[in-house]
């Protein structure tokens, strides 16, 4: 963990930063999530660091609540992207066979649509709770990572240490825990991080268009519909969250590259 | 026949294939509750009359397969049912609105599509300097931040603080030809804004990808100019990259559009299938969704069929 590149270590620090505020948001915010302190829209001051909203809620305190509701649901629509997808992408590579035919053709049939259009048809008839959010974005994305991990698999497959493994009589549980899993990682944490920043950015647009977070909750996607009404007015509470969506994004982005660079010079790639 | 023509035909039929397929995702995709659409849409508190009367309208007591076929053969003809919320014809409420949005995204890409493959062969151009590192930074800021947001902070920097052009993009059919282009300066920039540095970086990349070759430099040691190398010998032989590129960001454009016409207010497709998501009112939902799909799937046809008709060796095969 030595030569770690400066922009990486700006990454790690900001991503660590907000998942930390996140974590002590109670500790953290200066006022509750609802508590209504001052008037509407005050500038910033030393008492609201970020001004309020638009019925007078501590903006910075809305904010640090709203990103624990981000991460927290980004992060478990991501892990349950993640589990799905590999989990059948490896299948399907390993197994093959109509199993795989199956499984890759409903993944080109559900790409054919917009995620956010899909999304939209499904969330017009459930409930929006937070369950189902994480459930309905969780799998809708679970197929690009279908894709990338079965395209690795693929490769890992064919490789001579899988083919002892095979020869050895293990089974197809140890093939894919064992063999394949743990050198189809690098290439998956790297899209971990852009997957990530993809569930932050497509919460943040459901909650703006009224189909996520429900008020009284708030995400950062919720505070830019609750204030966008002040942008006319010159009131810049609704760009608050652009910042913070932003700065987590390009910090995660970081952290993602560096990821990436790190085991492709692992496996000779060049320089280092 | 022309091996060409089979292609094309055979793309074609793939393409039907995938919308016949989407329509029947779409439509399970309103299914999927255990409970029934009926249930949803007027909530726990609902009277078993109201309910039973909403299901024979939606022709709930039919079977799904019998529902999903009765709106796929209405949809072909174009009948795309009613209302739930005021009963009126979704076909003719859409067609007003479909065409505004086409007009948006079609500003739009008139601006970004020349802006963009300019851009990218300047970056190709000045590759490894600033002007390239300047672009990257901007494709990675771009696409951190989501669209809406861009749409405000223009709004906040443009409308309110320069006080140039108006936050909302109002059309109406009594408005000249100009004043729309005028109204919808805004929602153009932010699309374009948010299309551009993709569609910079992949033909930046498609173009880089080429300039690997041996004709280049052949080019290049026959001391022809670097733009002239760039635009008689790489840009020709991207082309099929290229335009796979700004078909896949012009579909993308099309999703775009939802969410910028509700930060822009402005009467499109975009906006009516938000507002019908958040009434619950299924057929409207069912209609845009299809009529997305079709585009969308369509756009993805159309870059397949440019990119079989750019490839020489397969307009005269051997």
């Amino acid at each position: 963990m030595k030569n770690i590149p400066i922009s990486a270590l700006i990454g790690l620090f900001f991503t660590g930063l907000y998942f930390l505020t996140a974590l002590l948001a109670p500790w953290i915010a200066p006022y509750g999530m609802g508590e209504i302190v001052g008037d509407v829209w005050e500038p910033s001051s030393s008492e609201y660091l970020l001004g309020t909203d638009s019925i007078g809620r501590d903006l910075l305190s809305r904010m640090i609540y709203g990103g624990r509701t981000t991460i927290f649901i980004a992060t478990a629509a991501t892990i349950l992207s993640f589990v799905t997808g590999s989990v059948l992408g490896f299948l399907a590579a390993v197994v093959g066979g109509w199993i795989d035919q199956v499984l890759s053709r409903f993944v080109d049939l559900m790409m054919s649509i917009p995620t956010l259009i899909f999304a939209l048809v499904v969330l017009s008839v459930t409930p929006v709770t937070i369950p189902m959010l994480i459930l309905v974005m969780g799998l809708l994305d679970a197929t690009r990572v279908y894709r990338l991990a079965r395209a690795v698999a693929v490769d890992i497959n064919v490789m001579d240490y899988v083919e002892a493994a095979k020869l050895r009589g293990e089974g197809r549980g140890w093939i894919i825990f064992r063999e394949i899993l743990p050198n189809a990682l690098s290439p998956l944490v790297a899209e971990l991080g852009l997957r990530f920043i993809f569930m932050v950015l497509f919460l943040s647009t459901l909650s703006f268009l009224g189909l996520g977070v429900q008020p009284p909750e708030a995400d950062w996607g919720g505070i830019v519909k609750e204030n966008k009404e002040g942008i006319v007015y010159g009131i810049p509470a609704a760009i608050v969250p652009a910042v913070a969506i932003a700065t987590l994004a390009i910090s995660v982005n970081l952290v993602a590259d560096w990821v990436l660079n790190r085991t492709t010079s692992l496996k000779g790639g060049r320089g280092g | 026949m022309h091996p060409v023509i089979l292609l094309i035909a055979q793309r074609i039929a793939l393409g039907l294939l995938l919308l016949l397929a989407s329509s029947a995702l779409i439509f399970a995709g309103t299914q999927i509750l255990p409970g029934d659409v009926a249930q949803a849409i007027l909530g726990q508190s609902a009277t078993p009359e109201a309910l039973e009367n909403l299901r024979r309208d939606l022709g709930l007591n039919d079977p799904a397969l019998t529902r999903y076929f009765n709106w796929l053969f209405g949809a072909i003809q174009g009948d795309l049912g009613t209302a739930l919320t005021n009963g009126k014809d979704i076909a003719e409420s859409m067609g007003y609105r479909l065409k505004n949005t086409l007009f948006l995204a079609a500003c739009a890409a008139i601006v970004s599509v020349p802006l963009a493959i300019f851009l990218g062969l300047l970056a190709v151009r000045y590759h490894g300097r600033w002007p390239d590192k300047a672009i990257s930074g901007v494709t990675l800021a771009s696409i951190s931040v989501p669209e809406f947001l861009i749409g405000y902070i223009v709004v906040y920097f443009i409308a309110v603080k320069l006080g140039m052009f108006s936050p909302l993009a109002m059309v109406n059919d009594s408005m000249s030809f100009w004043d729309k282009l005028n109204a919808v300066a805004l929602p153009v920039l932010v699309l374009t804004l948010v299309v551009l540095a993709h569609m910079m970086r992949m033909t930046r990349a498609a173009i880089l990808n080429v300039m690997q070759s041996a004709y280049i430099e052949t080019a290049e040691l026959k001391g022809l100019s670097s733009f002239k190398i760039i635009y008689r010998h790489a840009f020709p032989n991207a082309i099929a990259p290229i335009v796979n590129v700004v078909m896949l960001n012009l579909a993308y454009l099309v999703v775009g559009v939802v969410v910028i016409e509700v930060v822009f207010v402005y009467p499109g497709m975009g906006q009516y299938l938000v507002d019908h998501v958040s009434k619950r009112d299924v057929p409207v939902v069912q209609a845009c969704g299809l009529i997305f799909a079709a585009v969308y799937i369509g756009m993805n046809m159309i870059a397949d069929i440019v990119s079989i008709l750019a490839n020489p060796r397969l307009r005269h095969p051997k």
